[in-house]
């Protein structure tokens, strides 16, 4: 068996992975990545709006941005955690643009900004409304130079720990449909978000949650899981998203009375309060019959052409690709749909987690900078400065962290699950029709409105799912790119994640950010200023709670 | 409604590696792409099908195949746009890229010539504490090439990648343009200086299937006519591909238009003894036109408006 061996593996390559591994081989380690798909094709391409920051250079404040977060996360975000990623903002955003992104610039030549989401100031800077697929090739530019191994398209399986600690991880090279073991000092989880444990959602199918899932299989703590956001504006049919750059760049939300009902929900702030706040508005007029066909109107005629076709044009060729739409004609249906999830793998700022060794960044770990609602175009901000803080962390403690001997037999646990699927007697079951269960459940319970018994029920089904699973068979038993077996293993992960979703929204008795109940309706600071943790133990997920960080700014009466 | 699909596959491990079409009936809807079709088979029907597929919105690049004959995104593809009356639908593999399974190619070959072009910024230096100030139009400009996904489509169906696999092909080049293009870089020379020699900018046959098959309207052919034009006003006008577009141009401006006789010797030069070799190798050609009396006329009359050709040629110059 060839041994493969690091100081630091980081696992996922989209813009926190890269970003890592970047800071990594900066910081003098033996640096490797592995993903399961090319790096390009990663998720953070699908990022559209762009990326905060407070240029202090200009006479922008970053206290005013980090005050802008901690209210959009209805103060359940860490606030030293919020505090280090606004101050690191404008550095962050000056070396991606001397990486070389193109962002749009203004008349003078400077770095161009738009308006977002729950900010008074527009300071989101961008490419058209393609900023995650920029920043994402910039960063692979980056890697190319910096000839970092890749290991592409191997799939991790699980994490390998030695006396408690992260040494590595066992991956199938999909290419072979070979075990591998690959030995590292530190492992740096950067897998994404969990968005395809619901159905519909803006996520890719390869958002699978397996870092978080096998961080918690591992011992690990997730942390606010209940916090999955929809985002207001997904397009009807299959769900892709409508940038909130739209609404950035001055479009209205319509019901079927022409009204812009946003007036009734965020007198102030209208369309460009932040996600929670607008997607239960919209799923409001269309619950309550101001819909149109299951959605409301996204309308952006008033933009004119040219602004539609330089700023906003990849959302312009959705439209017009999968609706047949000319969003400088017609207005767009759209609706809330799954989008993101605050929860994640609890790190610190520097991107520990609780097992020493491993680390998380991005989507998949929560520091926790986004609480019970992301800011749109904090997402790719955060994935910058928490990846290269774990990253240049992770280098300086692989340095200390001394051998270990691994027994390859690590492996065999792995071996032998695959083996027991392909064994398996193929029923009428699938992990296309478990995987489309598991979404309908959760994406009916577990949504933008949530109650006791919604999600009592989703987590009996989960658990009914589960069991479904256990007897689940991998119909094809070819080595080479056997995708289906790929599926079901990614499904096993998703099962775990909805789980610990479904717990932790269940222990959260009161409405916070995404989590909005129908059934306990109010905001509850004297109890609830209080993180979910949730870890594995033999009797399914278990709770615990850890206080939120307060800095400089106490809970508020939250209104847009 | 239903339709067939009709998919090349290939399944490396069977005991005989032959690619072979197999067709498979479904109920689909409307609305569906080729992707969504792809998928309700992989799902209900053969789950050993293999294929690359993620963000269903082309944006991740990975769908990229042949679909009745022509590379795209199948999430981008309408089935209804391809069909045409029939019911039947023929998906294949990309071609120029080895095919690993089914619908899946190898796309290292692909990344090796993205590699070869230097894909990184190389700017200015020193570098400004702010950012570098760049005109806006300059950025939107490059942000239409940034559009790229890296998918193949391009690299697929490439006319010269058929012939000769160590063409750059059109995705590589369009990266090159993408710096060349970007006022903040600073390795203009040396990059036009590579791009000018073999395998690069003028290899390609200007055949328009790059930008016809593009599905983010990169128009990678355009890129690199406009790396040409950098190319020749940077000095590295030496080569074969530079002086037939020189000569090409005197010849027009001249008579009108082209003498093919004489534009062999001044692309390849008389005198040039590197040029023996071409040159003589171009007398069968002469030959074979001779014989299909296809031989273009020894004596080359101007055209009677010849004139006015000249001043279109004096106006564009004085342009310049």
């Amino acid at each position: 068996m060839a041994v493969y061996e690091h100081d630091v593996l980081v696992v996922g390559a989209g813009l926190a992975g890269m970003r890592a591994t970047i800071a990594a081989d900066a910081g003098g380690a033996n640096v490797a990545m592995i993903t399961k798909v090319h790096p390009v094709r990663s998720h953070s391409n699908a990022a559209q709006g762009g990326i905060n920051a407070a240029l202090t250079s200009r006479g922008d404040d970053w206290d005013d941005h980090a005050l802008a977060t901690v209210k959009g996360s209805d103060y359940l975000g860490d606030q030293d955690a919020i505090e280090v990623m606004c101050s690191e903002a404008g550095d962050t955003l000056i070396e991606l643009e001397h990486m070389g992104v193109i962002f749009n610039r203004d008349e003078e030549g400077h770095l161009g900004t738009r308006r977002f989401g729950g900010q008074e100031v527009a300071r989101t800077f961008f490419v058209a409304d393609i900023t995650g697929q920029a920043l994402l090739q910039v960063l692979y530019e980056q890697i190319v130079k910096s000839q970092a191994r890749i290991y592409e398209e191997w799939f991790v399986t699980s994490l390998v720990m030695v006396d408690g600690q992260c040494r590595g991880v066992v991956a199938l090279e999909l290419m072979t449909g070979q075990l591998h073991l690959i030995k590292s000092k530190a492992v740096i989880l950067a897998t994404g978000g969990s968005g395809r444990v619901y159905e519909p959602s803006t996520n890719g199918l390869i958002v699978t949650g397996e870092g978080m899932a096998m961080a918690y299989r591992a011992g690990a703590a997730l942390m606010d899981m209940e916090m999955v956001q929809y985002h207001p504006t997904t397009l009807k049919g299959n769900g892709i998203l409508m940038t909130e750059a739209a609404r950035g760049e001055g479009a209205y939300l319509l019901n079927s009375e022409g009204d812009r009902f946003m007036e009734k929900y965020a007198p102030n702030m209208m369309e460009l309060a932040s996600r929670d706040v607008v997607s239960r508005a919209v799923q409001t007029e269309i619950n309550e019959g101001r819909g149109v066909d299951g959605c409301v109107l996204l309308d952006l005629r008033h933009l004119g052409r040219e602004l539609i076709e330089t700023k906003l044009s990849y959302i312009n060729e959705v439209a017009l690709d999968f609706v047949n739409v000319n969003l400088a004609d017609q207005p767009v249906p759209i609706r809330p749909g799954c989008h993101y999830i605050m929860g994640g793998i609890k790190t610190d700022v520097n991107g520990a987690t609780t097992i020493p060794g491993l680390y998380a960044a991005g989507e998949c770990a929560n520091v926790s900078v986004h609480g019970g609602n992301r800011l749109g175009a904090n997402s790719l901000l955060d994935t910058i400065v928490f990846g290269r803080r774990s990253g240049h962390t992770a280098a300086t403690y692989a340095a200390e962290a001394g051998e270990k001997a691994i027994s390859e037999s690590v492996i065999n646990a792995d071996r032998d699950f695959i083996k027991l699927l392909m064994s398996r007697e193929p029923g009428n079951d699938s992990w296309a029709k478990i995987r489309r269960d598991m979404g309908d459940t959760m994406n009916e319970h577990v949504a933008v409105f949530r109650n006791e018994d919604g999600m009592q029920t989703a987590v009996k089904a989960i658990l009914q799912l589960k069991e479904r699973f256990a007897q689940l068979a991998v119909r094809d038993n070819s080595q080479v790119f056997n995708t289906s077996l790929l599926f079901t293993m990614e499904l096993g992960f998703m099962l775990d994640v909805a789980e610990t979703i479904c717990v932790s929204a269940l222990a959260r008795k009161e409405s916070r950010g995404a989590h909005y109940r129908t059934d306990i309706p109010e905001r509850d600071d004297e109890n609830w200023m209080r993180h979910i943790l949730v870890h594995a133990s033999p009797e399914g997920p278990s709770i615990d709670y850890l206080p939120v960080v307060i800095t400089r700014w106490q809970p508020q009466a939250r209104s847009y | 409604m239903q339709v067939t699909l009709a998919i090349k596959r290939f399944n490396p491990e069977s005991d005989k590696p032959q690619p072979h079409y197999e067709e498979f009936t479904v109920d689909v809807e409307e609305h569906f792409t080729v992707l969504d079709s792809l998928i309700k088979v992989r799902e209900e029907v053969d789950e050993s099908l293999a294929l690359r597929c993620s963000c269903r919105a082309s944006i991740c690049g990975s769908c990229a195949m042949r679909v009745e004959g022509h590379a795209t995104l199948a999430c981008k593809t309408k089935l209804i746009s391809v069909m045409d009356g029939q019911s039947k639908v023929r998906i294949e593999p990309m071609t120029n890229q080895p095919v690993i399974k089914d619908l899946v190619v190898d796309m290292k070959p692909f990344w090796d010539k993205i590699r070869d072009v230097e894909p990184w910024l190389q700017p200015q230096e020193p570098e400004p504490e702010d950012e570098y100030i760049a005109p806006n139009e300059a950025m939107i400009h490059l942000t239409g090439v940034m559009g790229c996904i890296m998918c193949g489509a391009c690299v697929s169906d490439c006319t010269v990648l058929e012939v000769d696999p160590n063409f750059l092909g059109p995705a590589a080049l369009a990266k090159a343009y993408r710096f060349v293009g970007d006022p903040r870089d600073d390795a203009d020379k040396h990059r036009l200086k590579e791009l000018s020699k073999y395998t690069g900018i003028w290899d390609c046959t200007r055949c328009y299937e790059c930008v016809e098959v593009c599905p983010k309207g990169v128009a990678p052919m355009d890129r690199i006519m406009a790396l040409r034009d950098r190319a020749i006003a940077a000095g590295f006008d030496g080569n074969y591909g530079a002086r037939h577009t020189e000569a090409f141009s005197d010849l027009v401006e001249h008579s009108g238009w082209l003498d093919e006789l004489r534009m062999i010797p001044k692309t390849f030069g008389m005198f040039n003894p590197l040029s023996l070799g071409p040159l003589l190798g171009m007398i069968p050609i002469g030959l074979r036109a001779l014989r299909r009396r296809k031989l273009p006329p020894i004596r080359h009359k101007s055209i009677p408006g010849v004139k006015n050709v000249r001043r279109i040629f004096k106006k564009v110059e004085a342009r310049k």
